[in-house]
């Protein structure tokens, strides 16, 4: 058994780390090779016993967990996006194979030939030096023009071996066929350039690996890499640009270059108003029915219980959706509703307020079964003794419940509240299928809209229309990370849950 | 006079209670109104229709460009898989952090409590280019596959949820299996045929509530699957709604309800258990 399992995953690891092997992806197989290695210490030491449970988990947490957050720190320390999408090696070789017509260039007359499957040769004679080439593939061999295999009828070559010489009509048949046609020739490029005539290109770039810099060969100009773009000492950008690591720059243009700090700290704020008005509002009303119902007295309260957590029964997705349709502006059933009883009509999804109260009630919807299912099992964990104390004590009922019941409540919900807080605070779902963010703000140069929180945001600049802006995307990630590390940080000292959990180690 | 008092409690309290119930209903209803509602558009809706016709559920097999049938089948296979991987690891995990003493175990726990603290879907960009560079050197995992979507799932559901079962696994009691290996039985036969039988309350309740998350989950999923026919039932609902959201409310409404069905089934025949679950510290995904 033991055996079986090792020689079948050592295989397995070992196909993977040739293919990795072969792709150079050297984070990924390190990954792989340390899992190996383990589970190959797992399975052979008796000491590493405890591996054998730990390491399957590991292996993903450490592939889908760890690696994604540092590669995504990585990321946010680039360039990388549109513009800047190739690595540096990929976009030298585009520039290196970009050609220009000199205007001194040798001219070639020519005469296509083709045979029965199609394939294509050239007879190309030189203007200058009246020598003969033949295409060869890709290269340009001398031929004698009185070679045996060239075929003459009445002084025109009408055939060489199998391939047929083209008419002009079926060359400007082919045309687009023959522009295609390019042949090495000295250091240069012979290509078609006008129906009468080949030319000889020359590479437009050179570059110079010892200086680390790209040479334009016309104009002599030399551009070096600076931030991930090949630019000239006159500031002259070569496009595109490759990724490369410009620093903090993501994060002081987020926070200072005005085209993306301005609608940046719009999201930034609402998004804090957003996650702490629906933890208020799902937690009033969570709350206030956890009370209503926590009552001896009330006849079927398990069964309105039941009732009340359908919203959180459906999934998110698909209740977000359907309130979508309920809100529309023009065809819905709530302003339907409205127009008939106050002749009012609101532009839910378009005016950037309403758009946000929509998308607050929504989540209320979606949001206060949970609160009140915590609240509820909160309420029964408070010892009915107290309440007898205080009503000896002669304590009313609005005393009572801000005394005792909601000081108590506090001690155990706080930390749900906070979770809830971090939960919305990256509730994308919600933004996401009911507004999309949107109304847009006007005149923003990123794809904001009014009710985009971070993470809406964080995903138009990655995946929106507007081009994948990965590395500011991933920036603005980080920064969530350390806004939600923090909020969990805070919550830990709430409920000293941590000192407990590390005692209980 | 104290008598009256109580009265007028107790309307205020059935007032308030069924607004509520009222206001959690009001698109169930609405929505089940329009997918048994002849006319199929969105405007002019009314609650009650004259005629009933099931039109809308036969859509749902039959529309050839929104396939609902596939997308739920897909997504109920994503999170079926996700889910059970994700349980069997976390059980590994958990009985060798509960059980055995080795070194870099306090460690090890709380690396896994700090890393979890923040959510791995955060670095979907990361997640997205790791994909898109797996897929060119093994095509079956890469982006728009379901492998490649479940192995992102797995990602995000280890930390908590070993930490959640590993409390459990504290709470039985080490005789059991001593006897077990006195008895001669390994180590892993008795996590096996002891531990495992003995944690099915909280197994259940992780697989149900990464079941839940994932089936409903669509930020990754959105990124992840690109072609119409590896869809989640998740990103195929928003990309039809937003093209042809008015005309076709009606099979909108019937695949609404198709989709919510096994959520439903799920949380109500196993209402107790995942309601403890949740109290325990989760928060809906």
């Amino acid at each position: 058994m033991k055996v079986i399992t090792l020689g079948i995953s050592n295989a397995m690891g070992l196909w993977a780390a040739m293919g990795l092997l072969q792709a150079k992806g050297w984070g990924v197989l390190a990954v792989l090779i340390a899992g190996l290695i383990g589970l190959n210490v797992a399975l052979l030491s008796k000491k590493a016993y405890p591996l054998r449970y730990l390491l399957p988990g590991l292996i993903f947490f450490g592939l889908m967990v760890v690696y994604p957050i540092i590669y995504n720190i990585n990321i946010s320390f680039m360039n990388y996006g549109t513009g800047n999408i190739l690595s540096k090696a990929q976009v030298i070789s585009q520039f290196t194979n970009e050609y220009y017509q000199p205007e001194k260039s040798e001219r070639f007359s020519y005469q296509i030939f083709r045979n029965k499957e199609g394939d294509l040769r050239v007879l190309l004679i030189s203007k200058t030096s009246k020598k003969a080439y033949l295409s060869v593939g890709k290269h340009l061999e001398p031929i004698d023009l009185h070679a045996p295999s060239l075929v003459y009828e009445g002084g025109k070559l009408v055939r060489i071996g199998d391939y047929e010489r083209m008419s002009m009509i079926q060359i400007i048949q082919n045309l687009a066929k023959i522009q295609d046609l390019t042949f090495k020739y000295n250091d240069g490029l012979v290509k078609f350039s006008s129906v009468t005539e080949f030319q000889v290109y020359k590479p437009l770039y050179h570059y110079d690996e010892k200086r680390d810099v790209l040479i334009d060969l016309k104009t002599k100009k030399v551009y070096r890499p600076i931030d991930g773009t090949f630019t000239s000492s006159d500031g002259e950008k070569l496009s595109p640009g490759f990724r490369a690591y410009v620093g903090f720059r993501n994060f002081v243009d987020i926070l200072k270059n005005p085209q993306i700090s301005g609608p940046f700290m719009r999201v930034f704020s609402w998004t804090f108003i957003w996650a702490l008005l629906s933890v208020l509002a799902t937690f009033a009303l969570g709350l206030s029915l956890a009370i209503l119902l926590n009552d001896n007295t009330l006849r079927f309260r398990f069964l309105y219980r039941t009732l009340l957590i359908i919203p959180y029964v459906i999934p998110g997705f698909i209740s977000i959706l359907i309130w979508r349709g309920l809100l529309n502006t023009n065809f819905g059933v709530i302003n339907d509703v409205l127009q008939k009883f106050f002749s009012m009509k609101i532009p839910w999804f378009q005016d950037p307020f309403w758009a946000k109260v929509a998308l607050l009630f929504v989540n209320l919807w979606l949001g206060f079964p949970y609160m009140m299912l915590v609240s509820l099992g909160a309420l029964q964990s408070i010892p009915p003794e107290l309440y007898e104390a205080a009503r000896i004590d002669g304590a009313g009922s609005w005393q009572r419940f801000y005394s005792i019941t909601f000081p108590l409540l506090m001690i155990s919900l706080a930390p749900l509240l906070i979770g809830s807080f971090a939960f919305n605070f990256n509730n994308f779902t919600v933004i996401y299928l009911l507004t999309g963010g949107n109304p847009p703000i006007p005149g923003s140069q990123t794809p904001a809209g009014a009710t985009d929180i971070l993470i809406s945001y964080t995903y138009k600049l990655a995946f929106g229309g507007a081009g994948a802006q990965y590395g500011y995307a991933a920036a603005i990630s980080i920064i969530i990370f350390f806004i939600i590390g923090t909020i969990s940080a805070i919550n830990f000292r709430f409920t000293r849950r941590l000192e407990e959990m590390s005692e209980n180690l | 006079m104290h008598n009256k008092v109580r009265i007028l409690k107790r309307i205020i309290q059935y007032a308030v209670i069924f607004t509520a119930i009222a206001f959690a209903f009001f698109p169930v209803i609405w929505i089940v109104s329009a997918s048994i509602n002849p006319g199929g558009t969105l405007y002019g809706q009314k609650l009650i229709p004259e005629k009933s016709t099931l039109e809308h559920y036969k859509m749902l097999f039959t529309d050839k460009r929104y396939p609902f049938m596939l997308w739920l089948w897909n997504s109920l296979k994503v999170s079926v898989i996700a889910s059970s991987i994700t349980v069997f690891l976390c059980a590994l995990a958990s009985y060798a952090f509960s059980r055995f003493h080795f070194r870099g175990r306090r460690a090890g726990l709380l690396t896994l409590l700090l890393i979890q603290m923040f959510p791995v879907m955060l670095a979907f960009v990361a997640l997205y280019l790791l994909l898109l560079w797996i897929g060119k050197y093994f095509p079956f995992m890469g982006l728009n596959t379901h492998p490649g979507l479940i192995l992102v799932y797995l990602g995000g559901a280890l930390g908590f949820n070993t930490w959640l079962m590993k409390g459990y696994f504290d709470t039985i009691p080490h005789d059991l299996e001593e006897a077990a290996l006195i008895d001669g039985a390994t180590r892993f036969q008795a996590f096996v045929r002891i531990i495992l039988p003995l944690a099915r309350p909280i197994l259940t309740v992780i697989f149900i509530l990464t079941f839940i998350g994932d089936y409903s989950e669509y930020l990754l999923a959105s990124i992840i699957l690109t072609g119409s026919k590896k869809y989640t039932l998740a990103v195929g609902l928003n990309l039809f709604i937003t093209s042809d959201y008015a005309r076709h409310w009606g099979t909108f409404a019937a695949a609404s309800i198709v989709g919510s069905l096994p959520v439903l089934i799920i949380f109500f025949s196993l209402q107790k258990q995942i309601i403890s679950g949740l109290t325990g510290g989760g928060v809906k995904g």
